[in-house]
């Protein structure tokens, strides 16, 4: 293991960015966002939660598809993509990191969505332990262990040093470019820290939800459950859960005319919009409390039905916190849950 | 407050059980002290939930225009500054007044959990209202703060103690006289020089997910199919594609609600990215203030605002204002 | 690196033809004048004009047609209106084939089939029926109902009428609901016509058409005793990708455009009730 003190991370920053682009949290303008390092940002490395996850590097929240140039009754079709090189993506929490294998499955499934392939493999992925999880986190529910989060490098940070160590090669490779900036050690400060974050996980007030319920057999049951309504009634149809989410993948593709001919891009979406499903003629979900029950049942009973049993929410707590009426997925597994809630 | 929430689920009871009201909307418990959730009652055993604490700041008027429409009338439990939108709501004829039975009810000054966490209060478990203290519990140690540290930005800018609509009221303690210095922010954005007015809008709204929460949220905002998902209006965008478009999107939802927004800051409250939108609507409250004379949206719920009744005698704004925005 | 799955294909159309007053049948050919993809029965296609928007369509024509591809486009929405004003000659994208397609090969082979279609439902139910033809001695007795609402609303008449009419053991029950000058064919609604005419319920059948119908038309079959594990039909929701990542068309555990469009009845019933 190595480590670095805290008071040398700009270094460690300019070192970095000087090979190749680096994304990590950044204040700007009061809040915690993932961004593009560059030598005067301020680092929020030591923030919680940024307020949007890192999904962004590999699915923006929009981008270009391909351009068109139309002449007479000709089309032709511009492949605008660039070659995606490598880029590192730093302090990623390990609930976001799972929700990348969560984002893998339905991306890099035949057949692979090639824009969200290329920058997935070109990010070299360095995580960050939590040390202070808060009230609205509850990744240990889905057998997330934010003390020692994966990826190419695994970090901790306390208030003297940043511990890090490489997991993969392509975390050794990366770790070789910056290693004269690192000492040995902080085993010792690492296993203490993280004895530390467990205990306090433990006593976290929604690390123990009981999922036993959200099960493929029990699709129909939970669909027809009568406790939808009050559920989702306070419901502004909003996308701020949508948008916050790790996890969600919901996209759209539009056409965007402009003078040197047609962008078709591509944009997140909302299952809560109430045109997610409009078609020319007919709307399959008119409703906002069917909009609100696809939702959780896509994240709870539809995904885990599809990819084996894995839940499409990793606990993160931000619809927990970002709610604009503090409706969210806890009050929906202590509702439909299980027995524990009872 | 505590004494407050016990009358008003009792008179919420009445209301159901002589069958005054088909339905009462007011809060229910959330999670944790601090997480309560708009809720609609419609039976006495339902309001065993029923909750009233700081926490309640959301405004429950907009959920009228689907309650109002509804058959029975509906109780709404809305604080002072509720009633200016529940007003405009009944002057553009999105709520039927006959349908609802106003409970006015006392407002000591909502707080707002995600300052007292930017504070430093992490793993929050217990939230405490003592008075002009707030005392905060949390798996890392208590905290304690001056309720004005913790106030919702809305509540910083009171709009005062009376109430503007009721049918009946619940008022249990005086409340609290509030400075209402709302042009404070606004006038710091006009004394900066447009480049630097420039910079400060465009880091904020870069911020902007365009998850539309301040739109869904905004009593004014009630277009049954907003211009900005209606996909035949050519600019429906969901894409938050370049600073242009959200600097548009939210510029002309400041534009669209000129003369209607009541400054009840919802939008504020309800950021993700926590942009300061009240801003924005508060300049052109502002604004109108100067060119057409001091007017309060929801003040009363009829009668025209300035920018829908035309008169000889007003001013033009270039009158008012020079080239730069300045007063000439 | 192109995404073949995303980035699509440019198609000229070379022949439209007028089916009804808001049915056109477009035919498409890459730019070297060949057949833009194979696919199979059921399968569709997402057709765009760009700067206007994309949208899935059945492919109609059938796979055993070498030379080109034929959409039967109804005028409903923004996306079709402006593919209805286009002329010969223009280009168009495209892109699949997606879906799971009818079984022809597995579960229809050697039965006797029964097709029943509404108004533009008869797009995707020529594909099949065409294979069908094309393949004749591999499959039993072949039974058509078609309804519309007036006779110029019959999509495909003239095929119909001049070839299928002719085929051996082919039959076809042409109805529409309102008596109409000139017409003097059976006249009533598909789900009453299918009880009336006491269809053999051992036939594999396959439903498509307005969901109205389909419910009604699936009630007089299993009351005919039909059974649902053989009893066809195809959903539509609204699709963007067209390969189950943009989530639109989800129900249940199921994405249309990957696992559908066709469905079994007794699939159907496994999925909840929002299609």
């Amino acid at each position: 293991m190595l480590k670095i003190s805290k008071e040398k991370l700009n270094g460690l920053y300019s070192k970095i960015s000087a090979s190749m682009p680096l994304y990590m949290p950044l204040k700007k303008a009061g809040e915690a966002n993932y961004g593009l390092w560059a030598d005067g940002e301020e680092s929020a490395l030591g923030v919680l939660k940024t307020v949007k996850s890192p999904k962004d590097l590999f699915f923006p929240q929009s981008e270009t598809m391909m351009k068109f140039k139309t002449e007479g009754k000709s089309i032709e079709i511009l492949d605008v993509r660039e070659e995606q090189k490598p880029f590192v993506l730093f302090g990623v929490k390990a609930c976001d990191f799972k929700a990348f294998d969560v984002l893998d499955r339905v991306f890099l499934a035949e057949p692979v969505d090639t824009y969200y392939q290329s920058r997935r493999s070109a990010g070299i992925i360095v995580t960050l332990a939590c040390s202070r999880p808060e009230e609205s986190c509850f990744c240990k529910v889905f057998g997330i262990d934010a003390a020692e989060p994966a990826g190419d490098v695994t970090t901790w940070l306390d208030e003297k040093y940043l511990y890090w160590r490489a997991n993969t090669e392509k975390g050794n490779a990366l770790t070789e470019s910056v290693k004269e900036l690192f000492e040995n050690g902080g085993e010792k400060e690492v296993s203490a820290q993280q004895k530390k974050t467990r205990e306090i996980i433990e006593k976290l007030p929604f690390s123990h939800l009981d999922l036993s319920r959200f099960k493929p057999e029990n699709l129909n049951e939970l669909f027809d459950a009568s406790e939808w309504e009050s559920l989702s009634e306070a419901c502004l149809g909003c996308g701020a859960c949508t948008f916050v989410c790790p996890t969600c993948q919901c996209f759209d593709i539009r056409d965007f005319k402009t003078n040197e001919g047609v962008i078709r891009y591509r944009c997140w979406d909302s299952c809560m919009y109430s045109d997610f499903t409009q078609m020319a003629a007919a709307n399959s979900r008119t409703t906002q409390l069917q909009r609100y029950r696809q939702r959780f049942m896509h994240k709870l009973v539809y995904y885990p039905s599809q990819h084996e049993g894995l839940y499409s929410c990793v606990g993160c707590g931000r619809c927990v916190n970002k709610c604009p009426q503090h409706l969210n997925i806890i009050k929906v597994v202590k509702t439909l849950g299980g027995k524990a809630h009872d | 407050m505590r004494d407050v929430e016990l009358k008003m689920k009792e008179r919420a009871a009445e209301l159901l059980k002589s069958g005054e009201v088909a339905r009462v909307i007011g809060w229910k418990k959330g999670e944790f002290y601090f997480d309560p959730e708009p809720s609609v009652f419609e039976t006495e055993a339902e309001l065993e939930n029923f909750v009233y604490n700081g926490f309640c700041g959301a405004n429950l008027s907009k959920y009228l225009i689907a309650a109002s429409k509804k058959p029975g009338k509906t109780a709404v439990f809305l604080k002072p500054c509720d009633t200016y939108s529940f007003n405009e709501l009944v002057k553009e004829h999105r709520v039927v007044r006959e349908n609802i039975h106003v409970v006015a009810i006392e407002c000591q000054g909502k707080l707002d959990i995600s300052k007292i966490k930017k504070l430093g209060a992490d793993a929050v478990t217990e939230v405490e209202e003592l008075g002009e203290k707030v005392k905060v519990s949390s798996l890392y140690g208590d905290m304690e703060f001056a309720k004005e540290e913790v106030l919702l930005e809305k509540c910083l800018c009171c709009k005062g103690k009376e109430h503007k609509a009721a049918d009946e009221t619940i008022i249990l303690h005086e409340m609290p006289e509030t400075k209402n210095d709302r042009f404070s922010g606004v006038e710091k954005l006009e004394a900066m020089t447009p480049d630097e007015r420039f910079a400060f809008w465009k880091g904020e709204l870069s911020k902007c997910i365009r998850c539309n929460a301040c739109r869904n949220v905004c009593p004014a905002c009630s277009c049954v199919k907003c211009v900005f998902d209606n996909p035949n209006s050519g600019i429906a965008a969901k894409a938050n594609d370049t600073e242009f478009e959200e600097q548009m999107f939210h510029i002309i939802r400041a534009f669209h609600v000129a003369g209607r927004c009541t400054d009840c800051g919802e939008c504020s409250r309800v950021c993700p990215q926590n942009i300061p939108l009240h801003l924005l609507n508060r300049k052109f409250i502002k604004d109108i203030d100067t060119l057409y004379g001091e007017f309060q949206a929801g003040d009363v719920p009829e009668g025209k605002t300035p920018l829908t009744d035309y008169r000889t005698e007003d001013t033009e704004p270039g009158k008012v204002f020079d080239a730069e925005g300045k007063h000439a | 690196m192109i995404n073949e799955n995303l980035i699509p294909k440019i198609g000229v159309i070379t022949d439209i033809r007028k089916d009804t007053p808001d049915v056109k049948t477009f035919r498409v050919v890459g730019t070297d004048g060949k057949k833009l993809f194979e696919h199979l029965p059921g399968q569709c296609a997402m057709v765009s004009v760009p700067g206007v928007g994309e949208c899935m369509f059945s492919i109609t024509s059938s796979p055993t047609n070498e030379e080109f591809m034929e959409f039967s486009i109804k005028k409903c929405g923004c996306v079709t209106e402006v593919i209805h004003s286009l002329e010969v000659g223009q280009q168009i994208t495209v892109r699949g084939p997606y879906g799971r397609n009818f079984p022809v090969e597995e579960d229809f082979k050697g039965k006797d089939m029964l097709f029943i279609a509404g108004g533009i439902g008869l797009a995707p139910l020529r594909s099949v029926i065409n294979y069908i033809r094309h393949y004749r001695k591999n499959y039993g007795k072949v039974v058509v109902v078609y309804g519309a609402r007036s006779k110029d609303d019959l999509v495909d008449i003239e095929e119909i009428r001049t070839e299928w009419e002719k085929e051996p053991d082919f039959e076809v029950y042409l109805t529409i609901d309102r008596p109409q000058e000139g017409w003097n064919g059976h006249v009533g609604f598909v789900p009453a016509y299918v009880k009336e005419l006491g269809l053999d319920p051992n036939m594999t059948a396959v439903l498509c058409g307005p969901p109205i119908m389909i419910k009604f038309t699936l009630a007089g079959l299993l009351e005919l005793g039909f059974d649902k594990s053989r009893v066809y039909t195809t959903l539509e929701l609204r699709m963007k990708c067209g390969i189950g990542k943009c989530g639109r068309c989800n129900v249940g555990d199921k994405f249309v455009c990957k696992d559908g469009p066709v469905f079994r009845m007794d699939e159907l019933d496994e999925l909840p009730d929002e299609y």
